[in-house]
C-alpha cells in the first residue's frame, strides 16, 4: 500500500496546488476529505487527527457539539446477531430507530433495514416478498415478516469486488466502509445478494436537531454525497458494549446480538439451541447474521 | 361497601364455567401430593389452605443457581394506576376472601379473563390469605416483582429462554450489565397475547423511470 499512499499524496499536493491557488496549501488539503489516506493506512496520529478535523467540521455543520470515535474492535470478540421470525411482527420500529441512531438521510429517504412481509404458505419466496405493506395493525393474518440489513458475511461479495479498498471486514467480523474512499462506483451494491447496501445519489438531508451527535468514523458519520452505506451492527455502540439499536427497540424482542466467542451470550445460546439458518445459504457468504425460529 | 378499585380497560367475566367440577377440596389435597395437582385446583373455585400443600411439598426450592434475584434486573410491575397497589389496601380485614369461584361485580369486573380461563380464576395466581402477595402451585409466596417464577410454572420453555436473554427484550450492554422485562410487561396477565401493533411507514418506492 506504500506506493499507493505516496502515489495519493502526490496527487493530492499536484491537485491541492492547482485548485487552491488561494490559501488553501498542501498541508491543509490532506485535512480534507479528499486528501486523506485509505483509513486502514493510518497511524494512529493520523487517525487522530481525521478525528478532530471530522468533528470540528461536523459541530460547525450541525451547530452542536459531535463527537467521532475511532474504537477499534474489542480483541477475541466475534460479532453475531440473530433474529427471531416467529417473533417479528413487522411494524418497523427498528427501521425508524436505525435512521435516528445512524443518521441516515431523511431526504431522499435511505433505510438500512427493509421488512419483508411474505406469505406463510409461500415460506421464504424473495421474488413474492412485499416491503412496502401498510396496514392498521400488523402482523397481518397469513403473513411472516423478515428484516434484512447487511448480513455482515464472513465471505463477503462486497469487500472482494471494491475497486478502492474502501470496505473490509474488521476482527470483530463488521464489514465497514470508509466513506473517504468510496467512490461511488456501486460495485458492491451489485455484488450484495441481500441489498444491503444503500447509495446516496444526492445530497442527504438530516434536521440538525435530530442528527445524533454520538458518532463512529466508519459508522454513522454523516455521509457525503455519491458515497455507499450500510448496517454497521452499530458500531459506535457495540464497540462500546452496547446493544445495536434495533436490538434495544423492538418491541417484541426478536432481536438478539452478542459475542459467538462467550460461550455465555445470548448469540450462543440460540446458536446451540434454537433452529437456525443464513439467507441464501448456497451462495456461500457465510453471514454472521441468523435467523431463528424461537417458538 | 363501596369498594371501587378500576384495574384496567377490558371489562371481565371471570369463572362463568364455574362449577362443572365438583371437586371436593380434600380430595385435591390428595391429589396435591404432586406439585400440579395444584393446577387441577384451579377448576374448582377454591383456594386451597396454604399449610395443607406446604406438608404435601418440598417448600424449599431446588437449587439454581441463575434465579439468583439480582441476575434479573426488572422494572417494577405494572401495575394499572398507581394507587391500586397494595392490593391489602381494600382487601383488608373488612373484606374476607372468598374463595368462591364466582363472577366478580364488586371490583375488578373490568378484567376479562383470556388466559387459560376455563381451568383457572384469581386466586390460582393471587395469594387468598396475603392479598399483596402472588403464589406458585407448590404454594410458596412470590412477589409481585417476580412474577416471571409464576408465569414460568406453566411457560417452562420460555422461562429458560428468558432467562437466558432470549425470549424478550433485552437492553443494556451485550458483555455487561442488562436489563430485563417481566413477563406481564409485555404480556397483560389476565390476556397475554401479545397485541398487535401499527406499524411504522413503508418506505417510499422508487420513482418510475418516465
Amino acid at each position: 500500500m506504500s506506493t499507493d499512499v505516496s502515489r495519493r499524496e502526490l496527487l493530492a499536493c499536484v491537485v491541492g496546488g492547482c485548485v487552491a491557488a488561494s490559501t488553501t496549501g498542501c498541508t491543509d488539503f490532506l485535512h480534507t476529505e479528499f486528501g486523506r489516506k485509505n483509513f486502514r493506512d493510518m497511524t494512529k496520529e493520523e487517525i487522530a487527527e481525521v478525528v478532530k478535523d471530522l468533528e470540528k467540521d461536523l459541530s460547525a455543520k450541525y451547530g452542536k457539539p459531535v463527537t467521532v470515535g475511532a474504537e477499534e474492535p474489542i480483541p477475541g470478540v466475534d460479532f453475531g446477531y440473530a433474529l427471531d421470525i416467529s417473533r417479528c411482527i413487522g411494524c418497523r420500529r427498528c427501521v425508524y430507530a436505525c435512521v435516528k441512531e445512524n443518521n441516515q438521510s431523511r431526504d431522499p429517504q435511505l433505510h438500512w433495514i427493509r421488512v419483508l412481509e411474505m406469505d406463510k404458505e409461500r415460506g421464504i419466496d424473495f421474488d413474492d416478498a412485499n416491503p412496502y405493506y401498510d396496514a392498521e395493525t400488523v402482523p397481518r393474518p397469513g403473513h411472516f415478516y423478515l428484516p434484512v440489513a447487511c448480513q455482515q458475511c464472513r465471505d463477503a461479495p462486497c469487500v472482494k469486488t471494491c475497486p478502492t479498498g474502501a470496505t473490509w471486514q474488521e476482527k470483530d467480523g463488521i464489514v465497514l466502509i470508509d466513506q473517504d474512499w468510496c467512490i461511488g462506483c456501486r460495485c458492491c451494491m451489485a455484488a450484495c445478494p441481500y441489498g444491503a447496501r444503500h447509495f446516496n445519489w444526492t445530497e442527504p438531508t438530516i434536521p440538525a436537531e435530530e442528527m445524533n451527535p454520538k458518532t463512529h468514523v466508519l459508522g454513522n458519520r454523516p455521509r457525503p454525497r455519491g458515497v455507499v452505506e450500510k448496517c454497521t451492527f452499530c458500531v459506535q455502540r457495540v464497540r462500546n458494549g452496547r446493544y445495536p439499536a434495533c436490538v434495544e427497540i423492538c418491541p417484541v424482542g426478536a432481536r438478539k446480538f452478542g459475542d459467538m466467542r462467550d460461550p455465555k451470550s445470548e448469540i450462543r445460546y440460540i446458536l446451540e439451541n434454537k433452529r437456525v439458518f443464513v439467507l441464501k445459504s448456497e451462495l456461500n457468504t457465510r453471514p454472521r447474521f441468523y435467523y431463528f425460529y424461537g417458538l | 361497601m363501596g369498594l371501587r378499585v378500576v384495574v384496567r380497560g377490558a371489562a371481565g367475566r371471570v369463572g362463568s364455567a364455574t362449577e362443572e367440577r365438583p371437586l371436593s377440596t380434600t380430595r385435591l389435597v390428595l391429589l396435591g401430593g404432586l406439585a400440579l395437582g395444584a393446577f387441577g385446583l384451579a377448576g374448582c373455585g377454591q383456594s386451597p389452605p396454604r399449610e395443607a400443600l406446604q406438608g404435601a411439598v418440598p417448600t424449599t426450592e431446588p437449587a439454581w443457581p441463575e434465579d439468583d434475584k439480582s441476575a434479573f434486573p426488572v422494572p417494577p410491575p405494572p401495575f394499572s394506576s398507581p394507587d391500586i397497589f397494595p392490593c391489602s389496601g381494600c382487601h383488608d380485614k373488612t373484606l374476607p376472601p372468598d374463595p368462591k369461584r364466582r363472577v366478580l361485580t364488586m371490583a375488578h369486573d373490568d378484567i376479562v379473563l383470556k388466559h387459560d380461563e376455563r381451568h383457572r380464576w384469581c386466586l390460582d395466581c393471587h395469594d387468598t390469605q396475603n392479598r399483596d402477595m402472588l403464589h406458585l402451585a407448590s404454594g410458596e409466596l412470590v412477589d409481585f416483582k417476580e412474577s416471571y417464577r409464576l408465569c414460568g410454572q406453566c411457560h417452562g420453555d420460555k422461562y429458560r429462554d428468558w432467562r437466558a436473554g432470549v425470549h424478550g427484550r433485552r437492553t443494556g450492554m451485550w458483555n455487561g450489565e442488562k436489563q430485563y422485562l417481566l413477563c406481564v410487561n409485555c404480556h397483560y396477565s389476565h390476556d397475554p397475547h401479545f397485541k398487535p401493533l401499527k406499524p411504522l411507514p413503508p418506505p417510499t418506492a422508487p420513482r418510475s423511470g418516465s
